[in-house]
């Protein structure tokens, strides 16, 4: 039923996320601003205290997707 | 957020069907494509350029392989649900080459939850997704505040009157071999709606109007097979949880073509589309003038006289 084959494209995938979504994205929840962590590859939000991972380049907006910081 | 009670729509299926759909939906997408291109005329008809638009829903590329350069676009920011239709996209420009001179970035976002900033689009686009929100004037809010001031937002969706035929011999198998019908089929929005939710959601100058579109299958079981393709299979909260029986889908077939069928044996299907144009509003549109500010005469623009309010034109 589920697709088994892995949908990423490997280490040929271009995985650096678009400069222009850094500049449009905002937090889904809080429509507040967001913090790009370049090396864990997420955008944070710290009014909503969550971190949206990038995976190949592609920011992942959910909030069910989204990592919970604890402060 | 998905379980508030009133939600009739399951996002996390939503998302599923699409998930799953992705590696062959460029087999399926024809009618997505068809809506594209109609979709794509209307924004023909705008002499103006939108260089920064989003595409709301945009599986995997459809919309973008229908512009091909028209509306004056530069960067398409393509948003959709589920991760495997946006790396089916990325794999689809690989093999079929990207759409010249159209930058587009790609981002993983809900429809009920839109991650962009106030006015940063041009052109809102949104072809046959918006069917599947919960929270439809919600979504309409949002893609609101996305725009810049006289921003437009062109989208379609399915309406009411969709598949029909399916829902009702669906129903009607179900209830005689499972004696009992859940929601097979999703419930779509009614035109009628469309106007008063851009006017409440912001949006000036609403318009909304109706196409319908009837797909000839070779039987009712190929078209189920291609709802699944396109992704857009049943995804109703409330629908049962038991897989449907072989048996009552065979039989829905069958009263589909006893009822629907064409002579030649094939059978039609009803797509109703419907079509959203609503703009930000902007102090440089066009707006009504308010009662006395008018400085023609209706009268002598119909070429008539001038009867005064209170009195009747024609007595009687």
């Amino acid at each position: 039923m589920s697709d088994q084959t892995p949908d990423t494209d490997g280490p040929h995938a271009d995985s650096a996320v678009d400069p222009k979504l850094l500049e449009i994205l905002v937090c889904p929840l809080t429509k507040g601003p967001l913090d790009y962590d370049a090396k864990a590859q997420e955008l944070i939000s710290r009014q909503a205290k969550l971190a949206y991972p990038i995976r190949d380049g592609i920011p992942i907006m959910l909030p069910d997707e989204a990592r919970r910081i604890d402060e | 957020m998905t379980d508030q009670p009133h939600t009739v729509f399951d996002r996390a299926t939503v998302r599923r069907h699409r998930d799953r759909a992705a590696r062959t939906f460029a087999r399926y997408e024809f009618l997505t494509a068809e809506v594209a291109d109609r979709l794509a005329d209307r924004l023909d008809d705008v002499r103006r350029a939108f260089p920064c638009a989003l595409d709301l829903g945009a599986r995997d590329g459809t919309l973008a392989r229908t512009l091909q350069g028209r509306g004056g676009i530069e960067t398409l920011v393509e948003s959709e649900l589920s991760g495997a239709m946006a790396n089916a996209a990325r794999r689809r420009d690989r093999a079929e080459g990207a759409v010249a001179g159209l930058h587009r970035p790609r981002v993983i976002a809900d429809e009920e939850v839109l991650p962009f900033a106030d006015k940063t689009f041009d052109l809102v686009l949104s072809n046959v997704s918006l069917h599947w929100a919960n929270d439809l004037p919600g979504a309409l809010l949002q893609i609101n505040h996305a725009l810049k001031p006289d921003g437009l937002f062109l989208a379609t969706l399915f309406g009411g009157a969709t598949l029909y035929e399916l829902r009702t011999c669906l129903m009607q198998a179900e209830e005689e071999i499972e004696g009992g019908a859940g929601p097979r089929v999703s419930p779509f929005a009614q035109n009628q709606d469309g106007a008063e939710l851009l006017q409440r959601a912001g949006f000036a100058l609403p318009v909304t109007d109706i196409d319908t579109l009837s797909v000839t299958y070779p039987d009712a079981l190929k078209l189920m097979d291609d709802l699944r393709g396109m992704g857009e299979s049943n995804a109703v909260r409330e629908r049962r949880k038991a897989w449907t029986r072989r048996e009552t889908l065979v039989h829905a077939a069958q009263l589909y073509e006893e009822q629907f069928g064409n002579a030649d044996g094939t059978v039609p299907a009803t797509f109703e589309v419907i079509y959203l144009t609503a703009w930000r509003p902007d102090a440089s549109q066009p707006l009504p003038l308010r009662p006395g500010e008018a400085h023609n005469s209706l009268a002598e623009a119909l070429g008539t006289d001038e009867v005064p309010t209170g009195i009747k034109a024609r007595p009687g």
